[in-house]
């Protein structure tokens, strides 16, 4: 077969990067790993993704793809070992699902309570209740993916990481192990799996990194 | 085995229309229940606790929310007549132009309509943008699917229907032929397939209905 080329233009600081280099990690595919110097935006960048002008951007023989929950679709049907979405297509759709919801109705909220200057509290308390749902996809399951990880795991278990690192800076509570046992139990093993954790990034760089993120959010003027 | 596939919808939803769409192209006979979303039905809240919305599917018992996750599902189960391209990197962008029109082109759409002044010019050029990478999708070819309808194009038909109706009672003319001559042409085509024409809220009514609810937005927002 004619040599494959897979490239991932991304970020360090990405949660969404880090998802995509999750599944190519599971899936052993062999990658070139691009560093964008966000906000200076290659023109690389700009050409394999002119409508959102974002990272990731998964790049396979010359063809580029955006939008990170597709990319990993993507990579599920490209590479068929290490299957991740379910085989059953009623299972297929509750992962898409619950993908959909935690970045739809999660995600923004945990930004908002981030970004937020006063309002974080009541932000994180509407994050909580929205993560809190996610337990209904865990049912009594290890993982997402059942007995180990899949595409709903890889999805949403970056939150363990970033979860933390706004409710330290923003002084709020988002992943409360008495009211979410489940979520707290999964995020644990999750983040112990051994290639998953190899590829998170640095905790304290991650932290100052957002540090500064804040501060820009937030205002430092009034 | 008997299969029972319900649909729960209501005639004015883009989201419901469509599913009943992809039924008819599949031939699955399917029982209709429509809602009144001001007064949801005890089985709409047990069917989709989560976002209490419409479409939802109910295939032998199973249910299954958000028109695109249901899409995806009706495909899997029926392969007869695909939605989908069978090429990954094709269903990749599928979904890429489903997901773009459902979550960026609607929301900008959405703001064109009621933003004013300078901000709606800002917004309609945004809105123009995003019509002409839609448009250049089309690259020739008679629908989005190629030579017949498929994802894409049964995700556009928002674009095709309801947003010009939308302009039509709003008095303006910004998505227009003149500026999308390709796009146009394809609204023009998908309209005059039967199965279509057959999912599509009566005009009138859809006309009437349109109407209300913006004066009702209108109204709300003084």
């Amino acid at each position: 077969m004619a040599e494959e080329s897979v490239k991932l233009l991304g970020y360090w600081a990405s949660p969404f990067a880090l998802r995509v280099k999750w599944a190519l990690k599971l899936k052993g595919v062999h990658y070139e790993y691009v560093e964008e110097n966000l906000p200076n935006k290659s023109p690389l960048l700009l050409r394999y993704n002119p409508v959102y002008k974002k990272i990731p951007v998964l790049v396979h023989n010359g063809k580029p793809l955006a939008e990170s929950l597709l990319i990993i679709e993507y990579i599920d049907e490209a590479w068929k070992q290490n299957p991740l979405l379910p085989d059953d297509p009623y299972e297929r759709a509750n992962a898409r699902f619950w993908a959909k919801f935690f970045d739809e109705k999660c995600v923004p909220e945990v930004m908002g309570a981030f970004a937020s200057k006063g309002e974080e509290q009541e932000k994180a308390a509407k994050a909580r209740e929205n993560l809190k749902m996610l337990e209904r996809a865990l049912e009594g399951k290890p993982f997402f993916g059942g007995d180990k990880i899949g595409f709903l795991d890889i999805a949403v278990g970056w939150i363990g990481i970033w979860g933390r690192i706004v409710e330290e800076i923003a002084g709020v509570s988002l992943i409360d192990a008495e009211t979410m046992p489940l979520l707290t139990a999964w995020l644990n093993n999750f983040l112990e799996v051994p290639v998953i954790k190899a590829c998170i990034p640095s905790w304290h760089e991650l932290l100052e990194h957002n540090k500064g993120f804040h501060k820009i959010l937030t205002g430092s003027s009034t | 085995m008997a299969e029972e596939v319900k649909l729960y919808g209501t005639w004015s939803s883009p989201f419901s229309r469509r599913i009943e769409l992809a039924l008819k192209l599949k031939g699955v006979p399917f029982e209709y229940i429509e809602e009144d979303l001001s007064n949801k039905s005890p089985e709409l809240l047990k069917y989709n606790p989560v976002h209490k919305k419409i479409p939802v599917l109910v295939h032998n018992s199973k249910p299954i929310a958000e028109s695109q996750v249901i899409l995806e599902y009706i495909d899997e189960i029926w392969n007869n007549n695909p939605i989908l391209p069978q090429d990954p990197y094709q269903r990749a962008m599928a979904r890429f132009w489903a997901k773009f029109i459902d979550e960026k082109a609607l929301a900008t759409r959405m703001k064109a309509n009621f933003a004013e002044g300078k901000e709606r010019e800002l917004v309609t050029e945004e809105f123009f943008q995003q019509m002409k990478f839609l448009e250049n999708e089309l690259n020739g070819k008679d629908f989005f699917g190629g030579e017949t309808i498929g994802f894409v194009d049964i995700v556009a038909i928002v674009v095709a229907i309801w947003f010009p109706l939308t302009q039509e009672v709003l008095g303006v003319e910004t998505f227009t032929e003149e500026k999308f001559p390709v796009l146009f042409k394809w609204i023009r085509k998908i309209t005059e397939i039967d199965v279509v024409n057959e999912c599509r809220p009566p005009r009138e009514k859809h006309l009437a209905y349109v109407k209300a609810r913006i004066e009702g937005l209108k109204s709300a927002s003084k």
